[in-house]
């Protein structure tokens, strides 16, 4: 039951992860691209640390939720690089996708 | 069971890494190639915990929050350069 649960996790956090790497390679522009790793690798990484959680805490004697700091510290700083780097294209005026809305002639 | 996830996630998790890598590579611009490293090193955090569960081994926790520090710290330098010119002005 427990490997299950573990299994389950590890699974969706690398599928997240695949998916978001997927949208990096294939969206068109910066501004979409920025849109795909940084939702979806956040999810992927706290994916796999649900899992690691499960699979420690079953298999020692305490609870084992250090693991847990990962997780706090990128859910704190995947916005603010994320908000930094669309800062910077913006900055360089980057090209934009043609259909892009309300966009002044980036 | 549990060990035929784990390769099946190293799996996904390389063929990640090399997308990103791919995205370093061809990156039209700089804040492109930037995205795609803070992608590869979130991923490689991904990695090195799933790295830890195969090895039931607690001691890769550590290794995983210091490269999320030093990935983040990197990403802001050179954020920073790009915006200012300049890092600690």
């Amino acid at each position: 039951m427990i490997e299950i649960l573990v299994s389950f996790f590890l699974l969706v956090g690398a599928a997240f992860a695949l998916i978001g790497s997927w949208g990096l390679v294939h969206l068109p522009d910066f501004y979409l691209r920025l849109h795909g790793p940084t939702k979806a690798t956040t999810l992927g990484v706290g994916g796999m640390i649900i899992g690691s959680v499960i699979y420690f805490s079953s298999h020692g004697e305490t609870l084992s939720l250090h693991e847990l700091l990962v997780t706090l510290f990128l859910f704190i700083t995947a916005p603010v690089s994320a908000h930094m780097l669309a800062k910077a294209a913006l900055h360089l005026q980057l090209r934009s996708e043609e259909r892009t809305r309300n966009r002044n002639d980036v | 069971m549990l060990s035929l996830a784990i390769e099946a996630a190293f799996a996904m998790m390389t063929l990640a890494l090399l997308l990103n890598l791919w995205r370093v590579v061809r990156g039209p611009d700089l804040p492109d190639r930037i995205l795609a490293l803070d992608t590869m090193y979130i991923n490689s955090i991904a990695l090195i915990v799933l790295y830890g569960v195969q090895q039931k081994s607690e001691f890769y926790f550590e290794a995983a929050l210091l490269i999320a520090v030093m990935g983040f710290v990197g990403t802001v330098a050179v954020v920073k350069y790009l915006l200012r010119g300049d890092i600690v002005e």
